[in-house]
């Protein structure tokens, strides 16, 4: 093990790729929001204009993205509030690998209830 | 003859205050990024419940994704709750969402004239997006008469 950090500014393990996972949900979900805001607009249009822009989130493959998006959503709340923690909380840096583990361990948690619910749902016969 | 140059904190400048060049901060920004990082903190920590309370009510709530459609968000909106909670969702988590991809850009965009042009795009977006979904959620008829028939729902008026 390298006593010295290495000659970069991304010195990997937990901090570093939280802080990536952090950014790519963050800019995934923002993205999303966008074309969500302008889909949910179309109420104001008519509402067969709305049910028919609804109607594409309503089949199998988009039942997985939705379950993908989630799961970003997801992530992104704990690890927030881990940064939070790091922020605000006296012991937060020295504890921020052990909170990593912990959100991962929720987001798994909350992901496999969210899976089995959401796509039971929206693949099931309806 | 010699030149005397004086410390730039001793106050014996013009205006009394740290010379200009010695500065630290920037002219004008103030406090701005310090507000910007309290910000992304508080409006989290909102997101959190208002977002995971949008997920549980609209996806696994009944029969969940296939009960939404025009009547659904209909019914939503005929409450002032859900109005004010759609609404404070839609403001926070834009520019919750701004200013991270604020961050980015000025991260990873090096030139000058790059980051300022990614961020009128950005801003531009940010703005339509906002007032666009805040005049809908206001401007929204839950109850629309269509071809003269009215949509049924049990919060229209009869």
């Amino acid at each position: 093990m390298p006593t010295k950090p290495a000659g970069t500014l991304y010195r990997g393990r937990e901090g570093m790729w939280s802080w990536v996972g952090h950014r790519i949900t963050g800019v995934v979900i923002f993205f999303f929001l966008l074309v969500h805001v302008l889909d949910t607009s179309l109420v104001r249009v008519s509402p067969e204009a709305y049910t028919a822009v609804i109607g594409a989130y309503k089949n199998p493959l988009m039942a997985l993205g939705e379950t993908g998006l989630v799961a970003a959503i997801v992530f992104h709340a704990f690890n927030g509030l881990r940064i939070i923690a790091v922020d605000f909380w006296k012991k937060g840096a020295k504890y921020q690998r052990q909170m990593l583990w912990t959100v991962l361990a929720l987001w798994v948690v909350v992901m496999v209830g969210f899976s089995i619910r959401h796509l039971s749902l929206a693949l099931g016969g309806h | 003859m010699t030149a005397t140059i004086d410390s730039p904190r001793s106050g014996k400048n013009s205006s009394g205050k740290i010379s200009p060049q010695y500065r630290r901060t920037g002219a004008s920004r103030g406090n701005f990024e310090m507000f910007a990082w309290l910000f992304m903190r508080l409006s989290g920590v909102v997101l959190v419940v208002l977002i995971f309370g949008h997920l549980f009510v609209n996806l696994l709530v009944g029969e969940g994704i296939h009960a939404i459609d025009f009547g659904f968000v209909a019914g939503k909106w005929a409450d002032p709750f859900w109005q004010i909670w759609d609404l404070a969702m839609l403001w926070l988590a834009m520019l919750h969402g701004t200013n991270g991809v604020r961050t980015i850009i000025n991260d990873y965009a090096e030139k000058d004239s790059t980051r300022l042009w990614l961020k009128i795009v950005l801003y531009a977006a940010t703005t339509v997006i906002i007032v666009l979904g805040t005049l809908v959620i206001f401007t929204f008829n839950p109850c629309p008469v269509v071809d003269g028939v009215p949509l049924p729902g049990g919060f229209c008026p009869a």
